[in-house]
Formats: C-alpha cells, sequence, structure tokens
C-alpha cells in the first residue's frame, strides 16, 4: 500500500514486472520487495527446511527469507534477495523452494514433521547405513531442503573482473561515509567511494532526520552531486566490497546491468574489482536484529528499520495495522514516522518497563510478544504482561531487538570483535585489518550527528597517516539521541522461537546443542547450520550466541562469535572467473603460417599454448593416418616443408658465451667452429635430462640455442639463473628471439633443390655439409640457414625475420608441391622422428637419465656442467636401469600404443611383474607395420627379447620384440647426402 | 640459382586492427627496427646511447627519447631501442638483439583507454602514479607485455608477436564493455 507523498521513487513512472508469472507495477527506484509490499504482497518465499510461508524480514542486502530467481533461460539468476533488485519494465522474478506453488506447498508437511527435524537430525538420523547416505537420503533432502537453482545451461552474459587503486577507499555511502568521502576529497586525495545500494545516502534515506535544517536524503544527494564532480573521486554504486585481503587489497563486486531492462549485450552483468588501497575507512552501518519468539516468522514480521525504510524510502506501509515491539528507544521513531504518515499504529509494545513514550501513541512498558497467528501472513499477536496475556490484531509487527554494527570486514584477517556492554553488541577491534578505520554505526555510534562526527574524524586520521593536508570542514547539524537498550534476545515460552529464518534455525535447537555438548559457537554454528547459506547469519548470529551463552552459563564475551570469512555478501563465481572462457580460457600462440595452414583445411592441435597444424588434408583422404602416411612419404622420396617456429630460439652473446654454453650443455660448444651447428644436451641440476637441442655458432662470440618447444621458457630460466646466480661474473646476455624468426623445416631427397631456387647464391654439400650454418639471402632478405635433420633425412632450416613468415610459407609449400612434395604437420613429424629413434619429452619426461637415454657418453669429461655430479650418483647408472630401446610387433596383434606397459611373456600383467613401458608409438609406412619407443630394464641388452606388451586402457595384449632404437638409416647416409 | 622471388611482409595485426569502440581507439604501430640493447660488463652505455641517438639508457620502468626514437626498459639491464637502426659501434658496447619482428606493437588511445587497461592490467596505471615516459613489463590479462604511456590517454602495448590475434581479443573485449556503458 502506497502512502502519499512519501518516498524517493518516481512515482511519475510506470514499471511493469513479474512475479510468479503474475504482472504487478511499480515505480523507478523501487527493488522486488518494495514493489511487492505496494502491491499488498507479504508472501514472498518458503523456508529452508519446514517450507514455512515468509515475507521479507529487513530492507537491505542481509534478507534471509525473500530470495527469488530473477529471468529466465540459461542465464537465469538464483537466490537473489527481493530487497536488492531493482525493478525494470519486463522483469521475471519466480518464488523458490516451493512446490507446486507458493501459497499452497506440499512440502510444507515437513513442517508438520519438525518434532523429527531438529538440530543434529541429519546427523543422527542417516548415518546407517552408510551406503544409504548419496543414493537415498541426500538426493532426497536436497529435493525438499534447499534454495533455488542454476538453469544447468552455459550462460551467455558477460562477466568482467578490474583493478582499481585509490589513496582511500570508504566502505558505505551512509552519514559517516559520506562524510568521510567528503572531508578526504576536499583534502585532495584520491577517493573510492563504495556503496552497496544504487543510491546513496544509507539510513539517511530510511529516515525522516534533519542534517543541516535539509532532509536527511536531500543533504545525502547534495554531498554525492559535489563528490561526482570532482575528479579525485570515484563513486562505485551498486558495489558491494566483500573482502579485506593482504596488502589494502579489497574484493568488490559491481552490479552492472542487473537493473537494467535491455543491457547493450556487450555490458557484463557484474564486475569483480580489485581495489587496492592505501587507506580505507569502513563505514558499513548497521545491521538491525529481530527478537526470538513462538511464531516470529510469519509475512509481516519485519525489523522496525525495515518498515521505517518501506515507509521513508519507497513509500509503503507494510501493513495496515502497525505493532512495534522493541527494546530500544530508537525503534519508537517507526511509530511516530507511521503515524506521520496517517498509517495506524496499534501499539508499542516495549519489553523495558521504564521506557518513555516519544509521542503520542498507545506505549505498553514491559510487554513481550510472546506468538502470532496468520497462515500465510500475520494477522494478530499475542503479548505479555506481568498482568497476563492479551491478543492484538495487526497485519505488520515492526520488531527491534537493537542494531549490531557491522563488524564482518574487520574480521577478514582473524581479527575478534569487543563487546560493548553498552549498546549490547560486538564492536569493531582497533587495527584489526592494517591500515582500516572504522566510522560511524559501524563502530557502534548510531545517532546521525555521531556517524557525522565519526566520519570526519576517520577521515582526518588517515589523511595525516598518509601526511595530507586536512581541509576545514564543517561538520553539519543533526539528530544526536540516545540509543539506550536494554538486551532482549529471546522471549521465553514454548514452541519454535526463530533464530536464524534462512536456515530455520530455532532457539530450542541452539539450547538442544549445548545440551549435546556443542557448547563452542563454531561447533553450535556446525550442528545447527545457524549462520550459513547467503546471509552468513547477518541477522541472527548475536542473538544465537546469546542464547549459547545463556544455556551454557558463560558470558557473551567468553562465548565469541564465529569467523566472519569474505565475501560479506555472495560473490557469482561467473563473476570470479570472468573473462576465463572460450577464448580468454588461455592465450593462442599462433605462427605465421597459421592462416595458411588453416586455409589448407589443416586440423590445428595445441603445442602448450601454440598452435600446430596436425596435418595437411588432401582430396580423397578419408582419414587422418592417410594423410600422415603421405606427408611422411614426402620427407623420405622427395621434399617435405614444416613451420618449425615453435622451437625455443635464444640469442647467447658476449665474451663468456662459450663459457655458458659449456656449463649449461653437457657437452663442448667452444670447440665448435663458427658456422657450424652441435647437439647438445642438458641436464637439471638433480642429474636428470632437462632439454635437449642444436645450437649454432654465428660468430666467435655469438651463439642461437634452439629449444624444444615445450621447454622453451624452462630453458630461459634456467639460463637466468646460471647467469644471474651461478656465475654473475660472466660477461655473457641472453634474449630470447623464438617471435622474431620463423622457421621452416624443409627435408628430404630434394630438400637442396627446393634450397636453391630460393637462396641468391646456390649451395652444395661442399659448402654446407651435414650441421653447416650461416647466413644466405631470400628475396633480397637476410636470412639463417641451418643444416640440421630431425627426420634423418638431408634437409634444412630456414629461418627469415617473422614479418616474411607466411609469404616465405606458402612459397616453400608450392615449390614442394612442384617437386611432388608438400607440407607436413605434426603427425607425420612424429612418425619421422620415431623412425629415427629421435627423442622428445615423451622419452626425457623428467625421471630418465642421459644413461637411460643412451647419451650418458655425451657428458664430457673434459668439463663440468650443469648435473654432472649427481648424475654420477649410485644407482644412476645401473645396468638394470630401465634404458630406451625401440620396439616393433611380434604377436597377432600389431597395433604398438604409447602407455603401454611391457611384461615378460608369460607374467602376470601386475605392476611388481613391470619391465618398462612404451613411450612413443607410430604406424611407419616406410616399414609398413608400428614401430614404438620405450623403456625395458637392463633394455641396451636385450635387443631380440621378446616380451608380452599391454595397454590397460586401449584392452591391448600382445608381443613385441626389443630392438635399437634407431629404425631408419642407422648409419646416416641419408643426413650426409 | 634463384629465380625472380619477392616476400610481402605482414604485420603482426594484419587484418585485426585498427578497431575503434566508444571513446577508445586501437591501432597497430610501426616503431621502426626494434633492437634489445643489453649492455656487456662495465660498458658505458648511456653516454654512447645519447652520442647516438640521443637518448640516455632508461632506468627501471623508464622511457627515454620520444615518439620515433624511444629507448623503453625491458627488464633486467635491457633497454628496448625503437625507432633507428643502431648505430654499429653499439656493439661493442652491448649484445643488440635485432627484435623488429619479434612484437606486436598496438596503441590504445582514447578518454577510457586508462579504462579499458585497468580491466586487464593488474599495476596501478593512475596518471600521477604511471606518468607519461613511465613503462612497465607487466600482465595483460595472462599475456606478458610491456606497456608505456605515450600521452595523458595513450598508451603502447607490446606483446609477443605470436600473441597478437589474444591481445586484440582482450583488448577488444575490454573495449567493448567500456563502450556499452555510454
Amino acid at each position: 500500500m502506497r502512502v502519499a507523498g512519501k518516498g524517493h521513487i518516481d512515482r511519475n513512472s510506470t514499471v511493469h514486472f513479474r512475479f510468479d508469472g503474475i504482472e504487478y507495477q511499480g515505480h523507478d527506484g523501487d527493488t522486488v520487495a518494495s514493489a511487492l509490499l505496494a502491491n499488498g504482497v507479504r508472501l514472498m518465499g518458503r523456508s529452508f527446511k519446514y517450507h514455512r510461508p515468509r515475507g521479507v524480514l529487513t530492507a537491505g542486502s542481509e534478507e534471509p527469507n525473500a530470495l527469488m530467481t530473477v529471468g529466465v533461460g540459461a542465464g537465469r539468476e538464483p537466490n537473489v534477495r527481493a530487497t536488492v533488485q531493482e525493478i525494470y519494465e519486463g522483469l521475471e522474478v519466480r518464488s523458490q523452494n516451493a512446490f507446486p506453488a507458493l501459497n499452497f506447498d506440499l512440502l510444507a508437511v515437513n513442517d508438520l514433521a519438525a518434532p523429527f527435524l531438529s538440530a543434529g537430525f541429519y546427523y543422527k538420523t542417516f548415518m546407517w547405513p552408510r551406503a544409504f547416505w548419496e543414493k537415498l537420503y541426500e538426493p532426497a533432502i536436497r529435493r525438499a531442503a534447499g534454495l533455488g537453482a542454476l538453469s544447468g545451461q552455459a550462460d551467455q552474459d558477460r562477466y568482467e573482473k578490474a583493478y582499481a587503486f585509490c589513496d582511500l577507499l570508504v566502505i558505505g555511502a551512509g552519514p559517516a561515509g559520506l562524510m568521510a568521502a567528503l572531508v578526504a576529497a576536499r583534502s585532495g586525495a584520491d577517493v573510492i567511494l563504495a556503496d552497496e545500494d544504487a543510491r546513496m545516502g544509507g539510513r539517511l534515506l530510511a529516515e525522516t532526520e534533519a542534517v543541516d535544517g535539509l532532509a536527511g536524503a536531500d543533504w545525502a544527494a547534495e554531498v554525492v552531486a559535489e563528490l561526482a564532480g570532482m575528479d579525485n573521486v570515484r563513486l562505485m554504486p551498486r558495489t558491494t566490497v566483500t573482502g579485506a585481503y593482504d596488502q589494502g587489497t579489497y574484493g568488490a563486486l559491481e552490479r552492472v546491468s542487473h537493473h537494467i531492462a535491455r543491457p547493450d549485450g556487450r555490458l557484463p552483468r557484474e564486475t569483480f574489482w580489485r581495489i587496492v588501497a592505501q587507506r580505507s575507512i569502513l563505514a558499513a552501518g548497521a545491521l538491525e536484529r529481530p527478537i526470538a519468539f513462538q511464531n516470529n516468522d510469519r509475512p509481516g514480521i519485519m525489523t522496525a528499520g525495515a518498515v521505517r525504510a518501506y515507509l521513508n524510502r519507497w513509500g509503503v506501509a507494510p501493513g495496515k495495522a502497525v505493532t512495534v515491539f522493541a527494546n530500544n528507544d530508537a525503534a519508537h521513531r517507526t511509530a511516530l514516522d507511521l503515524i506521520d504518515a496517517g498509517v495506524h499504529v496499534t501499539a508499542v509494545l516495549d519489553s523495558r518497563t521504564d521506557a518513555l513514550a516519544q509521542g503520542d501513541y498507545r506505549l505498553i512498558r514491559g510487554a513481550q510478544v510472546c506468538n502470532s497467528t496468520g497462515r500465510t501472513g500475520l494477522d494478530a499477536i499475542t503479548y505479555r504482561t506481568t498482568s497476563g496475556q492479551e491478543k492484538l490484531a495487526t497485519d505488520c509487527l515492526a520488531m527491534s531487538g537493537g542494531w549490531n554494527p557491522t563488524v564482518h570486514m574487520t574480521c577478514h584477517m582473524n581479527g575478534r570483535p569487543t563487546w560493548d556492554e553498552g549498546i549490547a553488541s560486538f564492536v569493531p577491534t582497533a587495527g584489526s585489518i592494517p591500515g582500516m578505520t572504522v566510522a560511524g554505526a559501524a563502530l557502534g555510534v548510531f545517532s546521525v550527528q555521531g556517524c557525522l562526527a565519526s566520519g570526519a574524524d576517520a577521515a582526518r586520521t588517515v589523511l595525516k597517516e598518509l601526511g595530507q593536508s586536512v581541509a576545514d570542514v564543517e561538520i553539519p547539524v543533526a539528530d544526536d539521541a540516545a540509543y539506550a537498550i536494554s538486551p532482549l534476545w529471546a522471549v521465553a515460552g514454548k514452541g519454535r522461537a526463530w533464530l536464524d529464518f534462512q536456515n530455520d534455525v530455532t532457539v530450542k535447537d541452539v539450547k538442544q546443542a549445548a545440551t549435546e555438548n556443542f557448547r563452542s559457537v563454531e561447533h553450535m554454528k556446525r550442528y545447527t547450520t545457524q549462520g550459513m547459506a547467503t546471509d552468513q547469519g547477518k541477522n541472527s548470529n548475536v542473538a544465537a550466541l546469546a542464547v549459547l551463552a545463556d544455556a551454557t552459563g558463560r558470558g557473551i564475551p567468553e562465548t565469541g562469535t564465529t569467523t566472519f570469512r569474505p565475501p560479506y555478501t555472495p560473490v557469482p563465481l561467473a563473476a570470479l572467473g570472468a573473462g576465463s572462457r572460450g577464448k580468454g580460457f588461455a592465450p593462442e600462440r599462433h605462427t605465421t603460417s597459421h592462416a595458411a595452414s588453416v586455409a589448407m583445411g589443416a586440423p590445428m592441435i595445441e603445442a602448450g599454448l601454440w598452435y600446430r597444424p596436425s596435418y595437411f588434408p588432401r582430396k580423397g583422404e578419408s582419414n587422418w593416418r592417410q594423410s600422415c602416411d603421405r606427408e611422411v612419404g614426402f620427407v623420405r622420396n622427395t621434399v617435405g616443408v614444416c613451420d618449425v617456429s615453435t622451437l625455443g630460439k635464444i640469442d647467447i652473446q658476449g665474451p663468456d658465451a662459450a663459457r655458458l654454453l659449456d656449463f649449461a650443455y653437457t657437452n663442448m660448444f667452444s670447440t665448435l667452429k663458427v658456422g657450424r651447428v652441435r647437439y647438445g644436451l642438458m641436464l637439471r641440476e638433480d642429474g636428470f635430462v632437462m632439454d635437449d637441442g642444436t645450437t649454432a655458432r654465428l660468430g666467435e662470440t655469438h651463439y642461437v640455442m634452439t629449444t624444444t618447444t615445450a621447454a622453451a621458457g624452462q630453458v630461459m630460466r634456467h639460463l637466468e639463473f646460471i647467469t644471474q646466480v651461478h656465475h654473475p661474473e660472466w660477461d655473457v646476455r641472453i634474449m630470447s628471439v623464438t617471435e622474431q624468426w620463423a622457421q621452416f623445416a624443409i627435408a628430404g631427397p630434394k630438400s637442396r633443390d627446393l634450397v636453391n631456387g630460393l637462396v641468391e647464391s646456390p649451395i652444395d654439400n661442399e659448402s654446407w655439409p651435414f650441421m653447416a650454418c650461416g647466413p644466405v639471402r631470400v628475396a633480397g632478405i637476410d636470412a639463417r640457414l641451418f643444416r640440421i635433420s630431425f627426420s634423418g633425412e638431408h634437409a634444412y632450416e630456414l629461418a627469415v625475420p617473422a614479418r616474411y613468415g607466411d609469404a616465405l610459407f606458402r612459397v616453400l609449400v608450392k615449390r614442394a608441391e612442384a617437386l611432388a612434395g608438400g607440407a607436413y604437420g605434426m603427425e607425420a613429424l612424429n612418425v619421422l622422428r620415431v623412425e629415427k629413434g629421435h627423442i622428445t619429452h615423451s622419452e626425457i619426461h623428467g625421471r630418465t637419465t642421459a644413461f637411460d637415454i643412451g647419451m650418458e657418453r655425451m657428458i664430457s669429461a673434459n668439463k663440468d656442467c650443469i648435473g654432472k655430479t649427481m648424475a654420477a650418483r649410485d644407482g644412476l647408472l645401473e645396468d638394470d636401469r630401465e634404458q630406451m630401446v625401440g620396439f616393433k610387433p611380434a604377436g597377432a596383434i600389431k597395433k604398438l600404443t604409447a602407455g603401454a606397459h611391457l611384461y615378460s611373456e608369460g607374467a602376470e600383467a601386475v605392476p611388481e611383474n613391470d619391465q618398462g613401458y612404451v613411450t612413443s608409438a607410430a604406424f611407419s609406412p616406410d616399414f609398413g607395420h608400428y614401430i614404438a619407443l620405450g623403456f625395458v630394464r637392463g633394455g641396451a641388452a636385450r635387443h631380440g627379447d621378446r616380451l608380452r606388451l599391454v595397454d590397460a586402457m586401449r584392452g591391448i595384449d600382445t608381443v613385441v620384440e626389443v630392438c635399437p632404437p634407431v629404425f631408419i638409416d642407422p648409419e646416416g647416409g641419408r643426413l650426409r647426402g | 640459382m634463384a629465380d625472380t622471388l619477392t616476400l610481402t611482409a605482414t604485420s603482426p595485426c594484419y587484418g585485426l586492427l585498427p578497431k575503434t569502440l566508444g571513446t577508445c581507439t586501437l591501432t597497430e604501430t610501426d616503431l621502426g627496427t626494434l633492437t634489445s640493447v643489453a649492455p656487456f660488463k662495465g660498458a658505458a652505455i648511456s653516454d654512447a646511447l645519447k652520442a647516438a641517438h640521443g637518448m640516455a639508457f632508461p632506468a627501471p620502468n623508464r622511457a627515454t627519447g620520444k615518439t620515433g626514437a624511444r629507448a623503453i626498459w625491458f627488464g633486467r639491464d635491457i633497454a628496448l631501442l625503437a625507432g633507428p637502426a643502431p648505430d654499429p659501434g653499439l656493439g661493442d658496447l652491448a649484445a643488440l638483439t635485432d627484435q623488429s619482428d619479434a612484437w606486436a606493437c598496438v596503441t590504445l588511445s582514447g578518454d577510457d583507454a586508462g579504462a579499458v587497461l585497468a580491466r586487464l592490467v593488474p599495476i596501478d596505471l593512475r596518471p600521477a602514479a604511471f606518468k607519461q615516459g613511465h613503462t612497465a613489463r607487466t600482465q595483460l590479462g595472462h599475456l606478458n607485455a610491456s606497456i608505456t604511456r605515450t600521452g595523458p590517454d595513450s598508451f603502447l602495448i607490446l606483446v609477443f608477436r605470436s600473441m597478437a590475434a589474444t591481445l586484440v581479443h582482450d583488448l577488444v573485449t575490454a573495449m567493448e564493455s567500456l563502450a556499452a556503458r555510454h
């Protein structure tokens, strides 16, 4: 029911929205909660466990009851608080946790079964039989009890992450926060002011108190307007600071487009901010606490502050006949505001016997509400005084058990709040978060005047700490009424009195936990589930531990609180993981031949972050093996071309360049002649193989090293470590040039023909023998030519500056095709190197030594190198180590697979009998059968042995013959051809 | 003999840029020759660089010179000389390595340029903290980047050439998000 002349909503606007399929109207400025109340809708949800009818308890982000699902389709969002969701034209919201409908919920039978569903019920009942838990109990319980659900489809909406920096972060834009921001901003500090609400002003929007003669909301609007006009201020409305972290970092969730009817599709729904602030001021206000009494959870029963908020901010009277139930003076304002607005107030029931009336209303002192009636909404309450019990017809009860300062964030780094007897509440402990100052109601200062002064004080303190001058800002004059509270947590009596509305935890449950010896507050929480789920006990925490303190005979400070952890309000995982899906999941590295390869129809495979062509299909080929076999044939018979730019390339220059290489590699590079390339092996410090590759000597003090694609970064880091830590005195500089050069393998008997068609001065076997290198000119461009081979064929690698990579690749492919060859991909490359017995990281996988791969003689005896000593350790040179060998099929099944394990023929395929394993396998078109590489115990001496091969994953069980790992051209005649 | 052959150069962001969204424009920038200058021990590199190209060797997180001839701090005791071909004399004092083709170089400019980068870069880029002539090796999304402020609302961004497509994807996504707010 709207009240004329009240509220900060735009009454000229009409906004249509639907709740559970029924259309309602509201105004700009309304939340779903305020608009539904204005339409007389009080029933907004069903409770978690007992499916009891519930309405709004609050008007803010702490709302435990009115959780709704917003939107339809893939991106629908469950568990949105109706008190936070702004309405917009066409908004669809649905109630949750009710079947089949909100006003007739079959699962409300749980409520009748309540005597059996008390605290610890699940733990006690469903313990046995154990197997039933997963299959039967848990699914059934989950269906009956729970919150909203995601759609189960991929959410196509955008989310975003962002970073911000400031001198001062002010958290909360109520009177304290606004004043703090104003003082700091006028003093010239770089200020971020964040508030979870769409409109800044905090409680000033919900109260009628004046500031400097202006309505509170108008004063707030003036300050916000001034701040908005300043370059050194960033206002962040709809932004909840969710956590305090190390080094002045704060997490914050901005709701970017949840309030927009048809947002631009490029707009994120939410932005998760990481704000780094030199200092922060927490001005997060306070949360009002309910009072526990029998049936205190009916729709229509809410906090007194919420009633004032609905009335003063949204112009809504939550009832026609409102009753106030309080234990403090502040709540009496509710009656005054309602009467002023023309709403009937039946009575103010104050539990204090000495309470004073603040206006012309019926005050009943020493009264406690002890029960309520009304099936889906409040129709009457029963209260008790010394003279007995009375029933009172009322459709809205505004209750106030006092206010809890919002201390949550001060506890995010292990701080514990301090009990303040004067306001019967916890207040922040100073210094809990380095760099954070607390002000206003969050500090336990509850009058408007006090909040304004506290905010200004906090800003002055912070500015002084930052060494900034402080602008002279006058503190406005405002109401400074006393709070005056006498604690009342729970009204004595039978029946269920709710503490935690969201988890259906009652006073009895907490007492039962204590009786069953769950006396620690943390144990009580876990036993009863009090303080869990989306509201994290914001409404119930202090009252619950007060009841626990009473039940265990301890004081509240001794009982203590549970741990407040981030986030303050729920943060969707979609926001935390923003950007990391689709193309945002990982960077893609493309070679210069990428576009041409894709145009040729090559399926791309990922090699680390690189994308490389798997094979280049041709017309008539129906599977990859046909393409691969053909491409292998190019290299063995004519000429093939392959992009090898992904291999790491490191430029090494300086007087000590040769020294560095001798130290990093097992073999000698100081003896390498200029214009020659050498194969090198690198060990880790523990003596195991790290990487291999070729290094070319371009000049006396200039080398270029190649690494494998996989280990490029690791080798670069390794060389940095050597030059920075082991030998900082060496004069040598290293620089990655992987990206500078586009490099292509040209391999096969006709490779020199192809090369000579490109280079300006032709080469021959004399001028450019195997392992020669040097500068060449191609089409007027300075290029580098290396005669090296991974395939075992007569082959070259030609490197040009990357800008020419695309053009050169297209030329190479065309000319190779003219020579009856063509491009080859990763599959063919792998077959070729397996045939030649060349290792990759399949073989040097981190657990193999130079000895294991038959290269122990590459560890030079004439010098030291990284890993040399450790490679000579006991056990690393034993003949029965697993040594690298080749395998050929010898059984009925001819297929060999990588990952298969080897056993003696006739032995059972169990780990104790393991003789080795296969690391690489390929079908060799040259031999017409599968071949493989792998490791076998004492393998070097077992060539010719037969072994059982078992691949349990792929169901292969066959026999292989052990053979030397080099299948093709063991003498190397082809290389030198 | 080599037959007549021409190889056409392709820039790292070929076909991807320019893009204008909202207040921001993203363009590919041709910086000319890029040379990493890594001085050898005890070399008076700053004097030589001044004499040869008119700018000092940059201190960490700083760039010297101006548009057309800059030296950008590029890591531990390394500068990236952007613009002129390096004076051969510098080769006696420092390891010179041609990097002209190794980096995708783009300029992001416009009122929202700082806000776009704030979606991707974890360091403080506020004008007071990251002034003209300041540079950083940092992250841009998942990418390792070199970022230099070249004007009140413009930044020079370098990433590995192979990652050009991802760079453009990430920046354009952030630019769209900012454009949608206007």
